[in-house]
Parts: C-alpha cells; structure tokens; sequence
C-alpha cells in the first residue's frame, strides 16, 4: 500500500510559474484548490507526462517517471495513470466500449471487451454501451471517461474539474460514485477543482494554489480551520469542516443530532440514518462568541470552548478567532469591537454559538 | 477519343496522389499540431502554387528540372532520362503544383482534433503509433479524402503546367486537357466533345464518390 505513495516537485519560474511539493497516499483524495489560471490543470498534466517543468520530479510508488534532474522523462503511455479530463476527452468515433477497450490495451484481446462493459457497469453505465460520445448525456459521458480512466489500472487517478459541465442533481450523484470507487481502489486520487462544494464532499486533503504556489496543504479539518488564510477567506468565506456522525434524528422536531470529537452539534433535519458518517461544514461568519452561556435564545448550539488562535491582521476588515472545541476547531469571525469588548486572547474560555440551519450536513456515501 | 491521353491523366492523377497524400499527412499533421519559428512563412510557401499563374510555376519549374540545374543533372544521371518533356518531369511538376490542395485540407483535419483528445489517447496508454492510427487518422479522414479528391480532381484539369513542363508528347506527357485543346487547334471538335464529355463524367463521378463517403464516415460522428 505504501509502495504506491505519489511524491510531487515541481519548479519554474517561467512560462506557467510552478511552485508546489507533495505527496498524496493511497485512499487519500488531495484537491487542488486555487482560482483558474492557477496552474492547476499544469500540475495534472505534469503527473500524467504531458507537460515537463523545468525542475520537476514525480513518483509513484518505486516508479520515477519524471526527474529532471536525472533526465528521465517516462512518456505518458509508460505511466500507469488514469485522467478524467475537462471536457472527458472521449473518442468521438468510438462507441462507449470501445472508448473504454483503448485503454485496456495490456489486457488480452480476447477479454477486453468483456472488461469495458465491467468497468462501465462499475460506473453504473449499464445501458449505452454501443453509443457514440454525443449521443449520451453529460453525466455518462462523464461515467465512460471514469470507466476508461480506471481500465488501465492506474497507480495514480486524476481528475480536472470533472464536475464542471454537469448539472447540480448529477453532481451530487458522481459524488457518491467517486467516493466509492475510492474507497474500493486504494490508490491516490488528485481532484482539481475551483468549486469548494466538491472538496467539502470528497478530498481528504487540500491543496491551496495561488499562481502556481502551493500556499497551504494539509488535511481537510486542519487546513479549513486555520485562521490565516485570507485567500481562502475571500474566494469562499472561512469556515471549519470536520467529521461526525448522526447519532439521534427527530424527524417530527425537524431536528438531527450530531456527534463529532468535542460533543454534539444540533443541525436541521436530513434524511439520514443513525450512525450515518457526514461531514459538517460550519461558516466563520455563523459563529457568535459569548463569554457566558447565553439563556432565552432560540439556538440549539452553544459550545464551550477554548480560543486556540486569534488572528487580528489589520488587512482584514474582521477578527478571526479560532475556538478550539473538543478536538475540533472552530472558526469565528467577529468585529474587532467584539473582540475588545469580550477581552478575547488566546486562552479565553467561552462559547461558540451557531444556529442549527447554519451547519452545513454532507453525508458520506457507503461508510 | 484520346485513349493514351486518357490514361496519362489517370496515371497522373495517381501517381500524384501516391506521392502527396503522405507527404501531406505527414506535414499537414506537422503544421496541424506543432508550433514553431516561421511557421507562417512556410503556411505561405506551401500556399504559393495555388496564387501562381500555371505557365509562371510552369517556367520555374523548367528552369529548375532543365540539364543545366543540379536538379536535372542529378536525375539525368540516375535514371538516365531528362525531366523535361517526360512523364516523371510532368508528374514531379503535378506533385508540386498540388502541394496546396493537399496540404491545407489534411491540416485542416488534424487541427480539429482537440488536444484533449490526443492527450487522452495518450493517457489510454497507446503509444504515438497507435495514437496516429487509431484515433488521429479517423478523426482527420474527412480532410484526407478531400485532400485526395481535390488533387485527383486538380490533376485531371491541370494544363499550363503540363504544357510548360511535358509538352505534347503522345502517351508519355498529353493529357486528356491537353489532347483537348490539341483537338480543337485541329478541328476535330467532335473529339474534343467526346473528350470534354469524358472529363465531366469522370469530375461529376468524383464529386459523387467524395460525398458519399464523406457521409459514411462523419454519419457516425454527427
């Protein structure tokens, strides 16, 4: 499992300036995060072997495909690698099969078309499999280039903006198929994306660019409640994601019971099972900080806490306070008023308030 | 009817096909996906014989196959025959001529293809062999066909040049266009309309060959 660990460097100044270093392990899902033009796409294609930078080396596993400094350079087809591109990419005078039968040329003739239609039904395509690319609808040709990205058993699978030509309900549903497939490949999975909606949903870890310089990485929870991240807090507004589960659901108070490492968050109703594992988004501007634990409101949450970390950088309009609650942290962002009122510093106890509607609920498929 | 003339142009159209369609697609496909320094200077030179009057490519390129240039010499002493006034001499002069019908069409072609797809075919794992046959090539069909059709057809009324370069040699360089006009300096008009007629049919029958399988292969493709 770790022999197929993915190490990533890359370097240049000029003509696309490159600046970023890291690695993904197997199972981990990292997105590539940053505004277009970012150099996102560029970083793909240099994993894949279709671009070199000029100091650049990637590794998958005991496999160096590209080291500049040593002159190797593996040409795409030697790079056991899966692409999910933009636009998918698919053969145009291939049917659905066939698109996917390309990439299974390692496997015996005999068997391939066997294997297309397996992988295709994997991506839940079950039907189709004789049609061309443009008489399928934009969610299955999103599912054939999945299904052929996959059929060369790739050590490393990558996907550029995979989301972006479907609609919203189609979104949803490739989420969940994503999720699952990660979940049964145990390889490194590289999502570039500029909406945040799909590394809430999927990445395990994050990687934060700004004109091809990785400006933070790290795991998901840790990353998005850092304090100091103003790109992030201008392009989506700051906000923590962490880990919970359902543990009570009142479906006649329209009410759902969350529990996450630092005690039991109240969100609105979802149609959610007992022991359902989500991820729980909560907004920086939906906190309240209180000094004593308020009485008479109309609020579910008011969770005791620690403030960990207090960002009062004079380039922002607000303070960030990050309240450590549990072994979860939380963002706030308050008026620098408030934050003299209260006397808040590093180390002052006190109480995160959000509104149960405000918490943003993302089950996790087939845990 | 001229039935040597008729098949000095057959041969012509052919063998000048044979010629060009690699060269095309080798250099088309070139042009289509490569950049580099003074690629407009070579887009225009490959452009060149189609603005050039016949008679004035006719003459260059008599200067240039004539017993006195390099060129001449060279293939006088290979092949042991000039260039001038024979069938390889108007066939080399067909293929130049045709350079533009050939190489914009196919360029054309391969320009179509998104790079995503060529990408694609890439991370599929077939190598630039398979890449070109299997994906690059059926993709890039319909340029080609035209590429050949054009030149096949061009050929054919190709005179000004085959004039300058081949003269009017029986069965080795006149051309069913030149036996024409050769016809009518005799009038004997009722050859030359025989074979006018045979030239139209052979153009219309073209054309109808192209349409049809210009169908057949972009009905799947839309």
């Amino acid at each position: 499992m770790a022999d197929r660990v993915l190490s990533v460097k890359l370097r240049q100044p000029a003509p696309i300036p490159l600046d970023v270093e890291f690695t993904c392990d197997p199972g981990d899902v990292l997105a590539v995060f940053g505004p277009s033009g970012s150099g996102k796409t560029t970083i793909l294609r240099s994993i894949a072997g279709l671009y070199c930078p000029e100091h650049a080396w990637v590794q998958s596993g005991a496999d160096t495909w590209t080291d500049t400094a040593a002159r190797t350079f593996a040409p795409p087809h030697r790079r056991a690698v899966g692409v999910v591109f933009q636009e998918y990419a698919l053969f145009p005078h291939l049917t659905a099969r066939e698109n996917v039968m390309t990439a299974l040329g390692h496997r015996r003739s005999g068997e391939r078309k066997a294997r297309a239609d397996q992988l295709l039904d994997q991506v839940h395509l079950s039907e189709h499999h004789d049609r061309r690319p443009r008489e399928l609808s934009g969610g299955e040709r999103q599912r054939v280039a999945l299904a052929r990205a996959l059929a060369r058993e790739p050590a490393v699978l990558l996907l550029d903006e995979p989301f972006a030509a479907v609609d919203r309900a189609v979104r949803r549903r490739l989420h969940d198929e994503i999720d699952e497939l990660q979940r049964t490949l145990d390889i490194p999975l590289i999502l570039v994306t500029h909406d945040f909606e799909d590394v809430v949903r999927l990445a395990t870890h994050l990687l934060i660019l700004e004109q091809g310089r990785s400006i933070a990485r790290g795991a998901l929870p840790d990353l998005t409640s850092r304090p100091d991240l103003p790109w992030l807090r201008e392009s989506i507004g700051l906000g923590s994601v962490f880990n919970a589960r359902v543990a009570r659901r009142d479906a006649e108070r329209g009410l759902l019971a969350l529990s996450f490492d630092g005690g039991t968050l109240v969100a609105s109703e979802h149609a959610l099972g007992i022991g359902t594992r989500v991820r729980v988004r909560i907004a920086a501007r939906d906190v309240i900080l209180a000094t004593s634990e308020p009485q008479g409101l109309s609020l579910h949450n008011a969770l005791p806490g620690t403030v960990s970390a207090v960002n009062a950088d004079r380039a922002l309009d607000h303070v960030v306070v990050q309240v450590a609650v549990g072994g979860v942290l939380l963002l706030a962002e308050v008026t620098r008023d408030a934050v003299a009122r209260l006397g808040i510093t590093a180390g002052t106890r006190l109480y995160a308030l959000v509104k149960s509607v405000s918490i943003g609920v993302i089950p996790e498929s087939g845990a | 009817m001229d039935w040597a003339a008729l098949r000095v142009s057959l041969w012509l159209g052919a063998g000048t096909i044979a010629i060009l369609l690699p060269i095309g697609v080798w250099f088309g496909r070139l042009l289509a996906i490569r950049r580099f320094r003074g690629k407009l200077l070579v887009e225009a030179l490959v452009t060149v014989p189609l603005v050039l009057p016949p008679t004035v490519l006719g003459f260059y390129l008599l200067v240039v196959f004539g017993a006195r240039s390099p060129l001449g010499q060279a293939f006088q002493t290979l092949v042991g025959q000039s260039l001038p006034f024979s069938f390889m001499g108007i066939l080399l002069a067909s293929a130049i001529a045709n350079i533009p019908f050939v190489i914009q069409p196919i360029q054309r072609g391969f320009e179509a293809i998104p790079s995503d797809v060529r990408d694609a075919a890439a991370c599929c794992g077939l190598t630039p062999w398979q890449r070109f046959l299997r994906i690059e090539v059926p993709l890039a069909w319909p340029g080609i066909l035209t590429a050949a059709i054009l030149t096949f057809a061009h050929t054919l009324g190709e005179f000004g040049v085959v004039l300058m370069v081949g003269g009017n040699l029986p069965g080795e360089t006149r051309t069913l266009s030149v036996a024409i006009y050769d016809r009518m300096q005799a009038f004997d008009d009722r050859s030359a309309g025989i074979m006018a007629a045979t030239l139209l049919a052979i153009a219309v029958a073209t054309l109808m060959l192209t349409t049809t399988l210009a169908r057949r292969v972009s009905l799947p493709r839309g």
